[in-house]
């Protein structure tokens, strides 16, 4: 009981940057999430399995302790809040820039003038206008979030940035800076307490493996 | 919209008899055994002012409290959403007493918002506090007391988490902290986010040794070796983090004694409370849940705003919780069917020597639906000679 261990993960770009990290604290997955269908994925150590979910969906089920660790992108734990969860270590992989972007040439308006902001990060980017003294009115959308200046749904748009293809290719650029992003190793607290000397030893593991791949 | 007149509120139940049984029973067992230990029960309002049920806690108190306005008086009132602040009144302005005095309660709470695992409303809020003692031992009996009590509840071993939420506040007053960095350091530690706070701290000027000494509080936590380890890494923080830790290291030992076994861990980054607790703060988790089931602590500044400081130490837990967690016994033999006997009297009599002997009886009703069994008796009362029996069902 005590040295079981449930790993939450996305599947994509998390799933294959965490791979190498979790080689290091030797736990390699039996089967290729992409290639089953399964989504609790036996590993090579008997106590050990991983859970594939939506990235969304990573830090609630750590939080309720379906599993006793994860790994999510700091915009996820940001927009979830992070209530209710460890995050003892940056895992330095999956990196980007939660970003403010708008169509080309046109800058933000002067604090006070009322614009609306698609985002699917909505408490992020309320915190962050609020911070600039800004009243948004925020659309809510679960992806392809470039389109809404585009087709007059929004005038700018929070989401997360990588290489900036995306936002050029739309004929949008990038205006403000909100957080630098990476994934981040997330322990639900219980399990901490309760499995901490199993769960102790995965978290340094994965802290050296994070240092030998500097 | 069809409406649905049965459907409750969000996070708002009912007990149902079968958990409702077991809750009763939890709560006789949990009574009784407060009431052997010397804790005097209480029972606060459920609707109180404002200012009496938030004064000396936390904003999130506040957050978490209804709040209506009384038409006599024209003040808000509010629901109590936690019912410790009340029985510190109790002690403070209504008792007076000079010895140190031991109360528990036990009562429904309204949370606006529940607890982040959103799942009931309204926890059924048992507790114990002692006030009028500032030492160890104190706080060792509140611990043994809650350990006693999820023994009573049939929960086996429990992990109990320690911490002293005086050592972070110590290295913020040294540090020099203004409110929104010591806000903003509070924010990370809870998190354990150790790169956050690294990055964090270079920013804040606090020292080289103050910076390593806050950093380490985000791994100090597991077995007793923690305090060794805390006492060189926060050598900077000098005295008043050297008592905490000397503190901690009696609450092990007294524990040990009259508890031995009990599963024993430190954090000392856990500042659960931190608004509100002065000192030893303290909790318990059981395996499948994400959050702990009981916890409590040392808060000695409470009775100030009521007028009269004391040292105070005490715990709580959600009884709802306790009861979905708990092994409890079988509530012992079943029931007996007492058939319909138009104008019997000695069936009468019968019926009420078994209940007084602490059976259970249930009468037929003339003309219903269902049998012994359809009703959950197990054996039944039959008519031999003269006289009334109990037999078994066939």
């Amino acid at each position: 009981m005590s040295d079981r261990l449930t790993i939450a993960l996305s599947k994509g770009r998390i799933f294959k940057e965490t791979l190498p990290l979790l080689r290091a604290a030797g736990i390699e997955p039996t089967e290729d999430p992409d290639k089953s269908r399964k989504l609790i994925l036996d590993t090579n150590q008997p106590g050990v399995k991983l859970l594939i979910l939506r990235a969304t969906d990573v830090p609630t089920h750590v939080q309720y302790g379906a599993a006793d660790v994860g790994v999510a992108g700091k915009d996820v734990l940001m927009e979830h809040g992070g209530e209710g969860l460890y995050e003892p270590v940056d895992l330095e992989i999956a990196r980007c820039r939660l970003m403010v972007a708008g169509r080309e040439g046109e800058a933000l308006p002067p604090a006070g003038a009322r614009v609306r902001v698609a985002t699917k990060y909505v408490n992020c980017a309320r915190d962050h206008f609020s911070d600039e003294g800004r009243q948004v009115e925020l659309v809510k959308l679960y992806g392809s979030m470039e389109l809404a200046p585009l087709v007059g749904l929004a005038d700018f748009i929070v989401d997360v940035v990588d290489t900036g293809n995306t936002l050029r290719a739309n004929g949008l650029e990038p205006l403000e800076h909100i957080a630098d992003i990476s994934s981040r190793l997330i322990v639900n607290k219980a399990s901490l307490k309760i499995k901490h000397a199993r769960i102790r030893e995965f978290i340094a593991q994965i802290a050296d493996a994070v240092a030998a791949a500097r | 919209m069809q409406e649905k007149h049965w459907l409750l509120p969000d996070g708002i139940e009912e007990l149902r008899p079968e958990r409702a049984e077991r809750l009763e029973r939890l709560r006789r067992r949990i009574v009784d055994h407060f009431h052997a230990c010397g804790f005097e029960l209480v029972v606060p309002p459920m609707l109180d002012f404002v200012e009496s049920l938030l004064t000396g806690t936390g904003h999130e108190l506040d957050l978490q409290t209804f709040k209506v306005t009384d038409p006599a008086s024209g003040r808000t009132l509010g629901i109590r959403a936690d019912m410790t602040p009340q029985v510190a009144r109790i002690d403070a302005h209504g008792l007076r007493r000079d010895v140190p005095t031991r109360l528990c309660y036990l009562g429904s709470a309204l949370q606006a918002r529940g607890s982040e695992f959103a799942a009931s409303r309204t926890p059924m809020q048992i507790g114990a506090e002692i006030f009028g003692h500032a030492g160890v031992e104190s706080d060792v009996e509140v611990i043994g007391l809650m350990l006693d009590v999820l023994e009573l509840a049939g929960i086996e071993a429990p992990i109990l988490d320690v911490g002293h939420v005086g050592i972070f506040r110590a290295l913020a007053a040294e540090a020099g902290l203004d409110g929104a960095a010591e806000a903003r350091l509070f924010d990370i530690l809870q998190r354990k986010a150790r790169p956050e706070m690294h990055a964090l701290l270079g920013e804040l000027d606090v020292g080289e040794a103050m910076a390593a000494a806050l950093e380490s509080l985000t791994d100090l936590y597991g077995g007793p070796g923690v305090l060794d380890a805390a006492r060189e890494r926060l050598a900077v923080g000098g005295r008043v983090v050297n008592e905490a830790l000397d503190h901690l290291a009696r609450v092990a030992a007294e524990l040990e004694r009259i508890r031995p076994g009990s599963r024993l861990q430190f954090d000392l980054g856990e500042l659960r409370g931190y608004y509100y607790h002065t000192g030893v703060v303290f909790a318990a988790f059981v395996p499948g849940r994400g959050e702990e089931i009981a916890r409590g602590g040392r808060y000695d500044e409470i009775g100030r705003a009521f007028g009269r400081p004391r040292p105070a130490t005490g715990f709580s837990a959600d009884l709802k919780t306790l009861v979905d967690y708990a092994e409890l016994p079988a509530a012992g033999q079943g029931a007996i069917w007492a058939p319909w006997a138009e104008g019997d009297a000695g069936q009468a009599a019968k019926i009420r020597a078994l209940r007084a002997a602490g059976e259970r009886v249930i009468r037929e009703l003339p003309g219903q639906t269902g049998g012994p069994r359809e009703m959950g008796c197990d054996r039944q009362l039959v008519r031999d000679a003269q006289d009334w029996t109990v037999s078994g069902i066939e």
